[in-house]
This record gives C-alpha cells, structure tokens and sequence, in this order.
C-alpha cells in the first residue's frame, strides 16, 4: 500500500522534472527533421553509374513485398537488356518495409528519406515507372548488374564482364 | 518389397529402385541432377552422393551415388553423414565455380532446379576467385532460346534430345570443361520434342523463346489444369496467365498419357490465345460490308427469334468440347446437327471405330504403347499427326534392349550401361507410308507405298498371320511382307498403328483384319488408331451418324433450304472446296458464327460471335483412344468472349428450347449430355464437380507466392477488385485454398518446399513414374460402346492415266493445325507450300520448290505452291493438310497437274527473330 503510493508520487516528480529539459518536438514542416541516408520512405527506381535503367525486371521486389503492392512485366530491349515495360507501386497499400531494397539484386529499387507524400486522392498514391525512376544511383553509386552478369548486351560482349574469360572456342582441342 | 535403413529408419522401398529414387519416393530430399525419372541414371554429376555402410557394425561406411545403387534388402544408408552432405555441398560449389551471376535475368529462376538444389546442398558463398568460363550462345529457332554459360554439363539435355527423342542436330562438343551443348551450327532445333528442353535442363540454358521476351516468373503465373487441344492424343498441359495473355505451357503429369513431355506444337502453340485476330465484339455486319458491334443480349434475341421459325441447321466442330457440340445439337435438333467433319474423315472415322469393334484388339495409352514389342505403322504420319505417340513409340522399340538387360540382372535405369549393351538392337518397327517419315531412322523395315498399296501390304500380313499360304501370290508376299507377320507373332504385345491420315479406308480396315489375325492367335493386340484433331472421336459418337453431312448441308443449301446457319469454331474453308462454302454461305438467310480468331468463315458471316479459346472456359475433349479428360480456364479474358456452350444455352433459353431451360451451368450440361446416350456416360465423372472441395476449401490457380494483388491493376482504380468466384469449377482465382494432395486432374501448377522446379512433381506421385497420390479419374469410352456413324460414302474416282496423280494427305506438325498454326513463334516455322511432289514429276512439270502448279481435281482447279519432296512415290502428290487452297483437293482423287503460268513467286521472307538473333 504504501509502495503503491510512493511510486505515484515518483512518477509524477518525473513527469514535472521534464518539464525543464530541452524540447523535442520540431516545427514542422516549417522546420524538417533529420533523417537518416538510410531512412525507408518513398521508393524510387535508380540508375547504373553509366546511367541506364537499373532494374532489370527480375520480380524479386514484387514477390517480396508483403502486402503485394509491387506489379511490372519484363521486357527485352532491342540491345538485350531485361528492362520493365512498366513498374508500378501502390504506395497506398506500401508499409514502407523495406523488403523490396533488400530483395533487389540490382540495388535499383532504394527507399528514401522523404515521406512527404500524402495525397487527398488515393488514386494518386499509385506511381508508375515515370514517377519512379530517377536519374541517379541513389545510395549505391558503383554497382552495376551488367558488369557483372554474364547476359550479352550492346557494348558488353561475352568475356567482358568482371571476373569472365574470352569465351571458349568450341572448335579448339587444346587443353 | 526390400526393407533400407536410412539414417537409422527403417523403410520398405519397391523392389528394382536405385537409393535416389527410393529417398524421393520417400519424400526424403537428396539432390540430383542427372538422373531423371524417365531416363534413367548415368552417375555423371556426384551430386546424389549418401553413405552406405556394409553392415550393421560398419561405422565410416562409403560414399556412393545415390542413383546408381540399387536397393537391397537389409542395405544401410545415410543421407545426413557428414562426410556425405560435405561431399554434396562440394560438388554444387565446384558445379557453380563457372555459374555466370544471371539468376535475375535468367528465365529459369524461380523454378530452376539447380537454385533448389544449391540451397539443398548447402552451398551460399563463392570461394573460388579466379576467372569464369565463358560460351557463345547458338540461334536455335524462334522457340528455344540459348544461354550456355549456365550449363552445369550435366547431360541431360543430349540423353534427352539423341537418346530418348531420337534427334540428331544436339549434341555435347569440344573436348575436356570446354564442352558445349548445341548445334553444329546455327538453326532451329528439328526435334519436334525440343520444347522438353525447357523442363530437361536442370538450368536456365534452354529457356521458352517466346516467354523470355515477354517473361513472368512461376511464382506469379495463373495456371488451370489442361489438355492439349493440338491433336487427338490429349497430353495435359499447365498453361500460365499473368495480365490477361497466356504466357507458356508447361507439361502436367499423367502416367498414362504425356508422362514427362509434350510436343513443341503443345508447348508453344497454345499462345494464338494472345492473338490480334481474336474476335473483338459481337458484331453484326452493315450494308458496307464491315462488322459493327453490337449488343449482345440484343443478336441473342434476334437469334433465337429466327430459329422459331425458319429451317436451322448448327455446324460444330471437332476441335472444341463435347459440350458446345451438345449445346448446339440441343439447340438445333439432332437432324439438323452437323459435325463439321469432312465427308472423307467422316468416313474414315467410322471405319476406325468398326475396326475397334471388330477387331477385338485392346486400344493402348501412349504409356502402353511404350511397353508394345513390335509394331506395324500403317499410313499414318505420326509424328506429324499425333507426334507425342512418335515419342513413346521411340521407347517402345527400347523394349528389346530391355530384355537384353534384364538377362544380365541389369537394372532398366542403368542407362548409359543399357546403350551400350545393346547397341542399335530395336524392337522391330515397320512403317509403310507414301513418302519418309521421321520415324524411318527407328524402323527395322521401311515399305514405301501408295494408300492402295498399304492396305494391300496390311492383308497380305493379315493373311500371313492366319498361316493361309495357299496360292503363289501368298509366297511373294511372304518374301516381302514375311519378317513383319513374323515379327507381330514373335511379339508378346504387338501393335498396329494407323489412322484417318492416310485418307483411305482400305488401310484401316486392313490395319484391323491383322489386328484379329493376331487376336486370333491369342496375342495381347493393341491397335492404336489416329484421328486428326482433338474431339474427332468425341464428336462422331455423339453424333452417331444421326445428323447431316457436309455434302448434304451443301445440297440442301443449294435447294435454298436453309435460312439459318449457326457454325461453331469451325472454318469451312479448311473442311471443303471454296466454291462449294461460298455458295452455302451465300445461300443461307442468316449465318451466324461462333468463333475464337477471326477466319474466312466469319468474313461471310452476317453475326459473328466472340468464343472463349480452351484456356478460358471448360471443356471435356475425348482423345484417340476414347478417353475424356476436363480442361479448365485458366484465366478471365480480357476480350467479351464466353465459352460458345454458354452462347448456345443462352439462345436455346430465349427460344425457350425446353432441355436446355434447365441448363444453370457447365455441370448441368456436362450431365445432361452424359445422360443423353449410352455411349458418353461417365463424361461428367472426368472430374469433380463444381461443388469439390476439400475441407471446405478451394483448390487455387495461383502459387502461394503470387505477387502483385494490390498493383496489378491499381492504375485503373487503387480500390481493388474482389476475386472473381469461380462458381463453375472446384479452383478459385485466388492463392488461397487447399494444395494439399488433390485429383489428378485438379492440379493447376505443382510446388513443394524446396522444390520449385517441375522436378516437385515427384512429391505427389508415388514412385517415380507411379500414379499421383491424390488419384486419378480415368474415363474411357469401352470400344463395345463406341456407336459408329451410318454414313457411307461413295468412293472418289481414281484415274490412273498416266498424267494422272493420287492425292494423298499430308500433315504438318507446325500448319495443319489450324489454331496453332497461329501462335507467334509457330507462325515462323508454318512452311507456305501446299503440294509436295516427287521429282520426276517435278522435272516433267518443269517446276521447282516455289512455283505455281495447278491442279484440275473434281472440284476444278486450283493453284498450289509446290515443294519437293525426294522421298515420296512417283505417282502420288503430297497435299498439304492446312494450307492455302489444300481443302479443293479430296485426298484419294485423281488429279491431273500442269504447271501454273501466272504463278508469282513468294520473296524469300527471312526469319524475323531479332532478339534471338541478336543475343547470340
Ligand atoms: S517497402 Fe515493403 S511494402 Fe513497400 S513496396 Fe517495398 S516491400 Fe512492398
Ligand atoms: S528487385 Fe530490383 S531489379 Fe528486380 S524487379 Fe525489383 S527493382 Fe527491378
Ligand atoms: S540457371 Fe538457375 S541458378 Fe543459374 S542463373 Fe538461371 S536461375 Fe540462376
Ligand atoms: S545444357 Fe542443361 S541439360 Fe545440358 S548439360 Fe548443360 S545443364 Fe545439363
Ligand atoms: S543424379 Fe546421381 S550422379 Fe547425377
């Protein structure tokens, strides 16, 4: 009983104690907070350092996400690249998780610190590539798929890529 | 049964089996990748090693390949040993150290074995540092494409494509770890299997050309249970949707039918699904000539008022379902329901059914021909006609070198020590045919005959066979025909092979007196017998030669007695001479046509009416050998189409057609077509019913991992939409529900954990080629019940002078058919000529593979593109089934040729594949 009591009033001389430390509280949005490099919010779709699309349309990103608001379709490009004829993210339904940029091997699809993106009209939540893609690397500056799969594309031959030997030549019978 | 020890378990495994077979049985995880089911072991890959101990003291025990060690009772096994799993874990590392970093452009992934069997083994990081081998890539045609860095030089693909499938154009090359799999140059891979490499290749070598451009991983493909609905041997299939579009093919499990493998005309000719020729609306022509769309309730009202009162006649056709050729038959009376089939192939479709009746003989799966000992192929060009039986008959000659093993106690999965034991030993096949076939390669005897000169080949064995040697002609016989009659009798399971494709029913009706000489003589006789498309049979017995022919429609349109003509998905200008369809369609009031792509058919139509393709509604097709099975849609069409039994019962209701009035669902006509006569009962039994479920559960078309739910169509509205029910079938258009064990014929896609490849598929079977642990239901139509049609024909006029030519029928695995023949990829590979000639009638036309020839027939003449073929006899000219202007030639006329004056020739069209090209 009398333990009860004297935590009552420990908790209120706490509280009031509080009442001369600094704020926390910022003016916003006057006055923006600092977030992280890291911090999850908007998603956008980033490019290599040589300046092309990123993603390569693997899925991986889609299937991962948990509650599904990922959708595109592959496509080929005429020099060989798997590319996204369209992407399209339903931040409407998005709980800013995070899987998708853990899920993608290309490090094309990145979550950023901005979560200013509320909209009166939930129809306007949903982003398509154009809303996506930016024309940058984003976190990641240095990686680029290309370098290292072994897909031919224009510009990259077979043998090419990092860590690869000229291709073999079937006809030779030297060791 | 054997009882092993694994791991300190005991388990009783079939007797025969190989460890790596028995632990899948079992559903223990071992990885593998050499062996497969149906091809047997070679050892070559160490990647299915376990220890085996001596006995119950030894401790260290030995590393031994799972798949070439035979179970023994008594033996000890561990799969988890360390010594084992390390070894494991170490041959997928080294397997790997080439490995390009393609996963996530590779159209393997997701349902690559190799990606399961790495996780399985335990391997996760690269250790070796050191360069990548790297390989070009060949241009293998517009259907497979090539990746050879991913090769993990396992084999598989040339023990498939040269040793199981009998082609000749892939094969391993180079010496020691340069070795490459491919062409010896490039082109398109002739094997008419080379689809299998897809599902073969435990790796993203060879991937699906057409999905790799337009590519939807596994996880997020709808997929429905099928059937192929190419040709009359209905293989299950497991098409796959995402977006509306059809995507691939994949094969779907059935012991008895497909087993492991479809045909490339399965795989890749189903996306005609996709097609810009689909048929956008319901539409009514106008004054000028032009379709305008129109309401649909509103052509249905009209219709069904014109049918109260005028004289209707209903074409169906034998490449849809049971059910919309019932629906039509029901809406039009059965006097008035016309098959659709050729006065010809009607024909010869009742003889084959009185050969069946008649001869006794038991009609063979495609799983029991592969266990047939001798065989005779009469006319029939099965690898063009019904091309999934010329890869079981491929195996059916192995029987021989079956029987050589067995002798030295060998396991029939040895199989590297099989082929070399046996060398070239076949069974005997013998193949009689006016021209090559590409079974010649396999045959112990090639009789190249004109049809006539077949059927005599066939009664001359006949005769053989019942031992009547009386006269001189018998002995010439038995010096040429003598070592096939002897053969069929040596055999302990002889089969007789032909069909409706040698256009002449002498050949039948000899192919069925052999086949009771032999049951005479107390032989398990199987006789096979091939029809042209994927309901031929089914719509013949429901028919019961009760209704019109095609001639007779043609006369009475002539008389000007029809007013109303409805035609279900059926081209007349593929069935009869144009001028005879012109005329028809031009004399009829109405014409009403209900079809999936547009055709010449629905250009002359005054209603033409939007029907759903196989992949969009339920059907039941009945294969050659009276065997109903169920497709189901795979997907919701984005085009206004319905299936055209849905179309028909709608009519029949308006018009108050007092069967069909009670008509709710596909059940309902599935029954009351079963109940109609003796012969289809048990059709609505091909599957379960609409009502199925387990546990009160739905079985889903959608893997567990589909992506996308809430942003596949969230442009249109971010609310999205409820899951459409699927009131007609037990599968629901969802990723919940059961997909536990389920009937065979309910299993969309197959997947457990850790297997995301086809290779899961042994995780519902029992045994590596054994039945499916959820059943199965095997309708087939008893040949005692199979009622033949009435309709006889006259037979054509045969000229013989000598400017005169026997037509004989010709197929195409890529053309004749009239669907696939639209599938991108297929369209490619369709060759244009639709004549072949041998070549001295060639050089005496003076005309060489391209001109113009014109053929004067009983229907009058017609220009034809001609081919030359080197193989066919003299006095006979090949038409091609399918191509432009065949349908005016009945095959078995006389005709006489000249070369075509104003024939201009075709521009060379070059292949349009870029992309294949270009990734090279
Ligand atoms: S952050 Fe999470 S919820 Fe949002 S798209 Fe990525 S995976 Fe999906
Ligand atoms: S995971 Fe990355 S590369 Fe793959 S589809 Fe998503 S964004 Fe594109
Ligand atoms: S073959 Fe399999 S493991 Fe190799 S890149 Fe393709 S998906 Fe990945
Ligand atoms: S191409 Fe495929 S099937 Fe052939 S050896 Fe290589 S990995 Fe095996
Ligand atoms: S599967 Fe046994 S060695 Fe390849």
């Amino acid at each position: 009983m009398i333990e009860a009591f004297v935590s009552q009033i420990r908790t209120i001389w706490r509280i009031l104690l509080h009442s001369f430390t600094k704020a926390e509280t910022v003016q916003y949005p006057e006055q923006k907070p600092y977030l992280a490099p890291r911090y999850r919010g908007r998603i956008v779709l980033t490019r290599d350092p040589d300046g092309d699309e990123r993603c390569v349309a693997c899925n991986l990103c889609a299937v991962a996400c948990p509650p599904d608001c990922i959708a595109l379709q592959q496509g080929t490009r005429e020099d060989g690249r798997w590319y996204p004829e369209f992407f399209r993210i339903n931040f409407s339904r998005c709980i800013m998780c995070g899987m998708c940029e853990e899920a993608c091997p290309t490090n094309a699809i990145q979550l950023t610190p901005d979560f200013e993106m509320c909209e009166y009209d939930r129809q306007n939540m949903v982003y398509e590539k154009e809303h996506l893609l930016i024309n940058g690397t984003g976190k990641y500056h240095d990686y680029n798929f290309y370098r290292v799969s072994g897909l031919k594309i224009d510009g990259k031959d077979k043998g090419e890529a990092q860590n690869e030997a000229e291709p073999i030549d079937v006809k030779s019978l030297l060791p | 049964m054997p009882t092993i020890v694994i791991d300190g378990k005991e388990y009783e495994v079939p007797q025969g089996e190989n460890i790596l077979e028995a632990c899948l049985g079992l559903g223990l995880d071992l990885p593998y990748f050499c062996w497969h089911p149906a091809m047997g072991s070679i050892g070559s890959c160490r990647q299915c090693a376990v220890i085996q101990y001596q006995n119950p003291e030894d401790e260290r025990g030995k590393l031994v390949m799972g798949c070439m060690t035979p179970v023994q009772d008594g033996a000890r096994f561990s799969i988890t040993n360390e010594a084992a799993s390390s070894f494991r874990e170490f041959i997928i590392e080294s397997l790997m150290v080439n490995h390009p970093h393609d996963c996530p452009v590779c159209a393997e992934g997701g349902e690559c074995h190799l990606q399961d069997m790495t996780v399985m083994a335990g391997h996760r990081d690269r250790r070796y540092r050191g360069l990548k081998k790297t390989h070009r890539n060949q241009y293998l045609g517009p259907l497979i494409h090539h990746e050879m860095n991913r090769c993990i030089t396992c084999y598989r693909c040339v023990r498939f494509y040269k040793d199981y499938a009998g082609g000749s154009d892939l094969s391993a090359m180079a010496s020691h770890d340069h070795v490459y799999f491919g062409r010896h140059e490039d082109g398109k891979l002739e094997s008419p299997f080379s689809g299998n490499l897809v599902e073969v290749c435990p790796t993203g070598v060879f991937t699906d050309k057409h999905l790799v451009n337009d590519y939807t991983r596994k996880w997020d493909l709808q997929s429905a249970p099928s059937i192929c609905p190419g040709c009359s041997v209905g293989c299950n299939t497991s098409p796959g949707e995402r977006y509306g579009k059809l995507k691939r093919v994949h094969n779907r499990y059935n012991p008895d039918i497909n087993g492991y493998f479809l045909c490339d005309k399965g795989r890749f000719g189903a996306t005609y699904v996709n097609s810009e020729k689909r048929i956008p609306a319901v539409g009514r022509r106008s004054k000028d000539g032009l379709f305008d769309a129109i309401d649909s309730s509103q052509a249905l009202t009209d219709i069904a008022k014109g049918l109260s009162t005028s004289k209707v006649i209903g074409i169906g056709s034998p490449r849809t379902s049971i059910e919309t050729n019932f629906a039509l038959q029901n809406l039009v009376g059965q006097q008035n329901f016309c098959t659709g089939i050729s006065e010809t192939e009607t024909a010869l479709v009742s003889a084959c059914i009185e050969a069946i009746k008649e001869s006794g003989a038991k009609i063979p799966s495609p799983r029991e021909i592969e266990r047939c000992d001798a065989i005779l192929i009469l006319g029939e060009d099965v690898t063009n006609t019904a091309t999934r039986i010329a890869l079981s008959l491929r195996q059916a000659v192995r029987n021989e070198a079956f029987n050589m093993a067995e002798g030295l106690q060998l396991q029939s999965w040895q199989d590297a020590a099989t082929r070399m034991l046996v060398q070239d030993e076949r069974s005997p096949l013998f193949l009689a045919s006016p021209h090559a076939t590409q079974l010649d390669d396999i045959a112990e005897g090639i009789f190249n005959l004109s049809p006539s000169n077949i059927a005599h080949l066939g009664y001359s064995v006949a005769s053989l066979i019942e031992g009547k040697k009386d006269d001189a002609a018998k002995k010439t016989d038995a010096n040429d025909y003598g070592n096939i009659a002897e053969a069929l009798l040596k055999a302990e399971r002889p089969l007789i092979i032909s069909g409706t494709g040698v256009t002449d029913t002498s050949v039948i009706k000899a192919a069925s007196s052999i086949t009771s000489a032999l049951v005479a003589k107390g032989k398990e006789t199987y006789l096979s017998l091939i029809y042209q498309e994927a309901n031929t049979l089914g719509i013949t017995l429901l028919d019961q030669g009760q209704g019109p022919s095609l001639s007779n429609i043609f006369e009475q349109g002539e008389n000007n007695s029809i007013q109303t003509l409805i035609i279900v998905e059926n081209d007349l200008y593929r069935r009869a001479a144009k001028h005879k369809v012109d005329k028809l369609l031009q004399a009829a009031d109405q014409v009403i046509v209900l079809d999936i792509l547009d055709n010449e058919t629905c250009n002359q139509a005054d209603i033409v009416i939007p029907a759903s393709s196989f992949a969009e509604c339920e059907g039941t097709l009945i294969n050659f050998e009276g065997r109903a099975q169920r497709h189901f849609p795979v997907f919701e069409s984005k085009h206004p189409c319905r299936p055209s039994w849905e179309w028909l019962t709608e009519i029949g209701k308006i018009s108050s057609n007092k069967n069909m009035l009670e008509w709710q669902c596909f059940d309902d006509i599935n029954k009351a077509c079963s109940e109609s006569s003796s012969t289809l009962t048990g059709i609505n039994e091909v599957a379960p019913d609409r009502k199925y479920r387990v546990g009160g559960r739905k079985i889903p078309r959608q893997p567990h991992r589909y992506s996308g739910r809430t942003a596949m169509v969230a442009n249109l509205s971010v609310h999205e939409p409820k899951q459409t029910d699927d009131t007609e079938t037990p599968l629901g258009f969802t990723m919940e529900g059961h997909s536990g064990d389920r009937p065979g014929e309910l299993i969309p896609f197959v997947w457990a954990p850790g297997w995301n490849s086809n290779h899961s598929v042994h995780k519902l079977q029992t045994g590596s080629e054994g039945e499916l642990k959820g059943g199965r239901s095997v309708v087939k139509i008893e040949s005692k019940k199979l009622i033949q049609s009435k309709q006889q024909v006259k037979s054509v006029n045969q000229n013989n002078d000598q400017d005169h030519f026997i037509a004989v029928a010709m197929y195409k695995i890529f053309g004749t058919g009239e669907l696939s023949s639209q599938s991108p990829g297929i369209i490619e590979l369709c060759e244009s000529e639709s004549i072949e000639l041998a070549i001295e009638a060639a050089d005496k036309l003076g005309v060489s593979n391209g001109d113009g020839v014109t053929a004067h027939g009983v229907n009058g003449t017609v220009d034809l593109e001609v081919k030359i073929n080197d193989s066919l006899i003299s006095n006979c000219v090949g038409i091609i089934q399918g191509m432009p202007g065949a349908a005016n030639i009945n095959p078995g006329e006389g005709l006489s040729l000249t070369r075509s004056e104003n024939w201009v020739r075709r521009s060379e069209i070059i292949s349009s594949d870029q992309l294949g090209g270009k990734n090279v």
